[in-house]
């Protein structure tokens, strides 16, 4: 039987350095090569070990497929392919193709040239690697190789995010990334058709949320703000520069221009112009909405919000400014941070899911006094509030695009294993699929039945309902009996069967058939039952003779004559 | 399979294909060249207008006949076959879909129209500039008198040369545009699309324009391809993709260049160098095109063109009610741009350079004359302004305004009207007149060369293609010469193609796969018996395993209640080989028959099992067993028998 494998060497049972192995049909594919925000040891990368304990990188994998340009999904990318060595196809879809470099560039910068670390990629590497990637548009049915295709779908989350199909055969497995499934204020929402894969391997960060809905939230988002702009306080809002800033940012200005606010906004990182401009650029890629005003007006053309600089956190008087990274992990948004953080009156708003490890994760989970670098403590007095904008579907979100693509089984990544152990339940009793969570490492094997394709005559295809037909397997040509035999070069053998009866019967032999012909016809409904004009009555194929005995003319012989072939007989 | 060739036009085409049950319509094109017959919209240089017939829908002017009222349209054939049973139609490229409101409008269409998103975002764009020229300076009028007969056998020419005038029709409305272009289903190139599940259909990069595609029609044992305006020049679109349209079982050609003497690099180096000439002493330069397309191609040779040729302060104007949706739709399909292009998204920079003439203020755009740009407008100037025909749009305006002064210069750069033509309501005229038609379609070299490579068994394409142009007769380098040769359609011909199919593709579910026991007949060839159920839904056949028999009742002939749906038995295999005496009677000594009696006839032998008083004649071909009424006896022999024989 054929088997389809999913190994997670990220991802498993965790949210973090996503990298999921699949072998489907001989072909051997990696999902994602994403880092760990939370670690900053070797545990920061996906363990290729794995592979490259058996051989290179290059030989073992047919290609690897990139689904969004978050850290957590990109990260180790150069790494993979520069330092631990892969040559081969690395599939992204143009939007990520654009994007990504650029976040590569900001992490190695944090973590070079800030933190010191060496051992670390170049940015020669990053060109190099980016070399490797084939840009992949949506729906379009990539070959990979003669049998492995994949094609991209919408998937929602953040500008360019897809959903992967990968199909060798009849054998296929469709791979989510982040996706969500409402639309928001600047992407559409995640979509796939009815592709009925044998797995479905699905994130599942919010396995166990189902969110109110998005009008609340955002109504929740901006009092807050709003009323700490008013009491004289400070907001920041820890964001990653691509995703969930612009939302957010298109959120607060049009906030701002109704209720006419002059408290300043900012944008930290030289980034957001850039950014935007790539949102101008990629503008097929945003919800319906955006798309069809963009002539008119372009949504990521921002009035009110400007770009921070750094002396700027000091200045007196409210504002708010969205800085990098989101996690508080490094970088702007943690130095304001720790300026602000001593001040009850400023507020922070994490707007989506912090990875354990990161300051963000300590303050959400109510730790006030953190320990910095150098010993030193800091104190939390600011408020600290959590919002979830992360574009990630929910529990409820998930089961609808199971619906939608209707897998034979399931597989959850992406996820605290708590969580998903309760969405795994839910789904098996809803769907009654499969439904697996492999920890980091942790092989699942799904044996798959596909069904073989032949190739039918035509004029086979055109008898009906019931044919006994040959394959020939050399090539899988399904053809008739008859015409197997005629193209083997084989002679047909008849088996042919003769029995006599006898029957008393006064009539004259044509007298005594017809009445024959006369008692079948009404007895056997539903045959073919001929009198033919040379004296034979065939009961489909079966055929009936009468003659006298030559003794007593009263004594008939029925020569009753089938071949072997005739199916409603027992002999 | 049949093609129904609905239009005559070998570049703006519109094919009717059926094919395994499906209805596929290739291409919608409308042929405007029509409107050349028709007075200039609006009418304002009435010294040249003078009535000719009683008839006022007639007017001559510069010395030819025109009519006198809104323009109108060469349709497609509409009577060839029902449009209504049209499952789908294919867009290759938006200069051939605009027809397609006449096609899925009034017509009972029911199905679905695939194209890209930059050709239904531009080809929106287009049909919605043409309305708009329409809707500007509306005529009551529609003139129908002159299309009797009678009447326009006594016309002069072009107007009585004219040919199915009947057919012309006046420009559809934007709510019209709107509910057609609402059925149109979105399709990336290399997509896989079913369709009913008996095709599939799959767009292709064609080179021409942004978005543009050829298409591919097949099911598992024919192909088809549909080459539509297709370019392997680098311009601003992807490149064409050629490789997958090989092993086609008919290819089928339309679109090819319209200028096959002209090339494309040379006649933009033309236009420029007469562009800054003109400027230079002082005149204007007059551009009638399309607000898409080359336009891009143009400013951006421009953009390079300008500081060299000391052009730094001309302005230069684009004039057209979706000017600026046309810039800006150009910067936002990266997807769909040549490799360079999409490299400097990645930047993030816009892909073409007019962005930067936009804002240096080189470059800029006007819905239409009225308005802003009258305020703004200085000369010496460039305007690049619609519609190419010259029949109406701001053009008309500037034909006008510039018309008699020996200093300016109109240059044509799009190929699908004859300038002569376009010019001869306005004639005599002053202004200096430059023809550099832009035509980056296949020529007949580059079509060849394709051919060759791609290796159709049939080609198909339009009756123009297979012989040389009128009035070039003698250069046979500009037709198509191709061993089969092509079959040509004209409008309104209706081709069988070449194709017969053999056979269809069934999927046998594992579970019926797991019981087939494939035997080797021959060396390398296994043959397996399948006997079972054919189930076909949606044109997808499976073979499943038959259900099971009900048991056997006791009597030979079993007397079925007749509601009972009959059940399907297992057919029985056909046998093969031959029973071998020797072999055969040992076989019976085994199994107690002794008292065999054999005799040789003229086929075999007659063995006459004495002791059960019956009869088995064994032949090459054929073996019959006659035996009275032992149920027992004859499964035992007929198993014997069996055993000796081959079963397929």
């Amino acid at each position: 039987m054929p088997e389809i494998k999913v190994t997670p060497l990220g991802a498993g049972q965790d949210v973090g350095r996503s990298c999921i192995l699949v072998s489907i049909g001989g072909k051997n594919i990696m999902l994602d090569c994403g880092m760990h925000m939370g670690y900053n040891d070797d545990r920061r990368f996906p363990d290729f070990s794995y592979i490259t304990q058996n051989g290179r990188l290059t030989e073992f994998l047919d290609c690897v497929i990139i689904s969004h340009f978050h850290l957590d999904h990109c990260g180790a990318l150069p790494y993979m392919s520069e330092m631990v060595g892969y040559d081969g196809p690395i599939y992204m879809t143009h939007p990520t193709k654009a994007i990504c470099p650029i976040l590569l560039e900001d992490f190695r910068k944090i973590t070079v040239d800030k933190k010191g670390e060496t051992n670390f990629f170049t940015s020669q590497m990053i060109k190099d690697c980016m070399k490797k990637v084939i840009p992949l548009n949506l729906h379009q049915t990539v070959q990979v190789d003669d049998e492995l295709e994949i094609k991209a779908y919408y998937a929602g989350h953040v500008l360019g995010a897809a959903m992967v199909h990968i199909k060798v055969g009849s054998e296929s497995v469709v791979y989510t990334g982040d996706y969500n499934m409402t639309p928001d204020r600047h992407l559409g929402a995640a979509w796939i058709d009815k592709c009925r894969p044998d797995i479905l391997i699905s994130e599942s960060t919010y396995a166990t949320t189902i969110r109110d809905s998005k009008r609340c939230r955002e109504r929740d988002f901006l009092k807050k703000v709003h009323e700490s702009i008013e009491r004289g306080g400070k907001v920041l809002i820890p964001v990653f520069a691509l995703g969930r800033a612009q939302e957010l940012c298109i959120l607060l200005e049009t906030f701002w221009e109704r209720m006419n606010l002059k408290a300043p906004i900012y944008f930290s990182t030289g980034l957001t112009e850039k950014a935007n401009h790539y949102y101008k650029l990629f503008i097929t890629w945003t919800n319906q909405k955006i798309r069809k005003t963009f002539v008119q007006r372009n949504m990521f053309e921002f009035k009110h919000i400007k770009a921070f600089d750094r002396s700027y956190a000091d200045n007196p008087g409210p504002m708010v400014v969205f800085a990098t990274p989101g996690m508080l992990h490094a970088g702007q948004s943690l130095q304001i941070f720790k300026k602000w953080a001593g001040n009850e009156k400023n507020m922070v708003i994490m707007p989506g899911y912090c990875v354990q490890g990161t300051i963000g994760h300590k303050i959400l989970n109510g730790q006030r006094k953190l320990e910095m670098e150098g010993r030193a403590t800091l104190d939390v007095k600011l408020q600290v509030e959590y919002m979830s904008f992360s574009a990630h579907a929910d529990a409820k979100g998930i089961m609808q695009l199971i619906r939608m693509a209707e897998p034979r089984n399931m597989l959850l990544v992406h996820g605290e294993a708590v969580k998903m152990e309760f969405l795994k339940g839910k789904i098996e009793q809803e769907f009654s699929i499969n439904c697996y969570m492999p920890a980091n490492g942790e092989t699942t094997t799904v044996t798959t039945n596909p069904s073989v394709p032949v190739d039918i005559s035509l004029n086979l295809l055109k008898r009906e309902m019931a044919l006994g037909g040959t394959v020939c397997y050399g090539d899988g040509f399904l053809v008739s009996s008859e015409q197997a035999l005629k193209e083997l070069g084989l002679n047909e053998h008849q088996l042919r069967f003769t029995c006599r009866v006898q029957l008393q019967d006064p009539h004259s032999d044509p007298d005594t058939l017809h009445r024959i012909y006369t008692h079948l016809k009404s007895v056997l409904k539903g045959y073919t039952i001929q009198h033919l004009p040379d004296g034979t009555v065939m009961v489909e194929s079966i055929v009936i003779k009468v003659s006298s005995s030559a003794e007593d003319p009263n004594t008939k012989v029925l020569l009753l004559s089938w071949s072997y072939q005739v199916t409603f007989l027992r002999c | 399979m049949k093609l129904y060739c609905l239009s005559g036009h070998p570049t703006l085409p519109c094919n009717v294909l059926k094919f395994k049950s499906t209805t596929i319509m290739l291409d919608c094109g409308l042929d405007t060249t029509s409107v050349l017959n028709f007075l200039p919209l609006p009418l304002v240089h009435s010294r040249i207008v003078l009535y000719l017939f009683i008839y006022c829908e007639l007017k001559e002017c510069a010395g030819r006949v025109f009519v006198d009222s809104q323009p109108e349209f060469c349709l497609p054939e509409r009577e060839l076959l029902d449009l209504s049973t049209i499952d789908v139609i294919l867009i290759s490229n938006y200069h051939c879909m605009m027809a397609l409101p006449y096609i899925t409008e009034h017509t009972g269409f029911t199905g679905t129209v695939y194209a890209t998103e930059p050709t239904l975002q531009i080809g929106r764009l287009l049909m919605e500039e043409l309305v708009n020229f329409m809707e500007r300076v509306p005529k009551a009028q529609s003139a129908t008198c002159w299309k009797n007969k009678e009447i326009q056998r006594m016309l002069p020419g072009p107007l009585k040369d004219a040919v199915e005038v009947w057919t012309w029709k006046r420009c559809y409305s934007m709510q019209e545009v709107n509910s057609a272009l609402s059925k149109v289903q979105l399709v990336g190139y290399s997509q896989k699309v079913e369709l009913f599940g008996a095709v599939q259909i799959s767009p292709l990069s064609s080179g021409y324009s942004l978005g543009s595609s050829n298409w591919i029609i097949q099911s598992h044992h024919e192909k088809v391809s549909y080459v539509s305006g297709s370019s392997l020049l680098t311009t601003h679109p992807q490149p064409m993709d050629q490789s997958s349209l090989k092993n086609s079982d008919v290819l089928i050609l339309t679109g090819l260049t319209q200028m096959p003497t002209a090339n494309p690099d040379g006649m933009l180096g033309e236009f420029c160098s007469n562009l800054a000439m003109t400027i230079r002493a002082g005149g204007n330069v007059l551009v009638p095109c399309y607000s898409s397309g080359v336009i891009y191609d143009l400013l951006e040779c421009l953009y390079q063109f300008i500081e060299s040729a000391n052009l730094g302060t001309t302005p230069f104007y684009f004039i057209s009610p979706v000017a600026n949706s046309s810039l800006e739709f150009s910067q936002i399909f990266a997807e769909w741009l040549c490799h360079n292009k999409q490299t400097k998204v990645y930047l993030p920079e816009p892909p073409f350079p007019h962005a930067e003439l936009i804002q240096t203020n080189k470059l800029k755009h006007y819905p239409s004359i009225h308005g802003d740009f009258s305020s703004e407008f200085r000369q010496p100037c460039v305007v690049f302004t619609g519609h190419p025909s010259l029949r109406f749009g701001d053009v008309v305006h500037f034909m006008e305004l510039w018309g008699k002064s020996s200093l300016n210069t109109i240059i044509f750069t799009e190929p699908d009207f004859s300038y002569l033509d376009a010019l001869a309501p306005y004639q005599p005229l002053a202004m200096k007149c430059v023809y550099c038609p832009i035509d980056t379609r296949l020529n007949f070299h580059q079509v060849s060369k394709l051919l060759k490579e791609v290796q159709p068994l049939h080609v198909v394409c339009p009756e123009q293609y297979t012989q040389p142009p009128l009035s070039q007769s003698h250069r046979s380098d500009l037709m198509l010469e191709l061993q089969p040769p092509p079959m040509p359609y004209r409008r309104c011909s209706v081709l069988n193609l070449p194709f017969r199919r053999r056979y269809e593709r069934v999927y046998i579910l594992p579970e019926l796969a797991n019981s087939l026991v494939p035997s080797e007949i021959k060396p390398g060839t296994s043959v397996a018996t399948v006997s079972a159920v054919l189930h076909s839904k949606d044109n997808k056949h499976t073979l499943q395993v038959l259900p099971k028999p009900p048991p056997a009742p006791p009597t030979k002939k079993r007397k079925r209640v007749i509601e009972e749906p009959p059940v399907v038995l297992a057919p029985k295999p056909l046998l093969s080989g031959a029973v071998p005496l020797e072999a055969f009677l040992a076989t019976l000594q085994k199994h107690g028959i002794s008292e065999v009696k054999v005799e040789e006839t003229a086929d075999g032998h007659i063995l006459h099992l004495q002791a059960e008083d019956t009869l088995i004649q064994l032949e090459e071909d054929g073996t019959h067993i006659v035996c009275d009424n032992n149920e027992p006896l004859r499964t035992t022999l007929r198993d014997l028998v069996l055993r000796f024989l081959q079963k397929l």
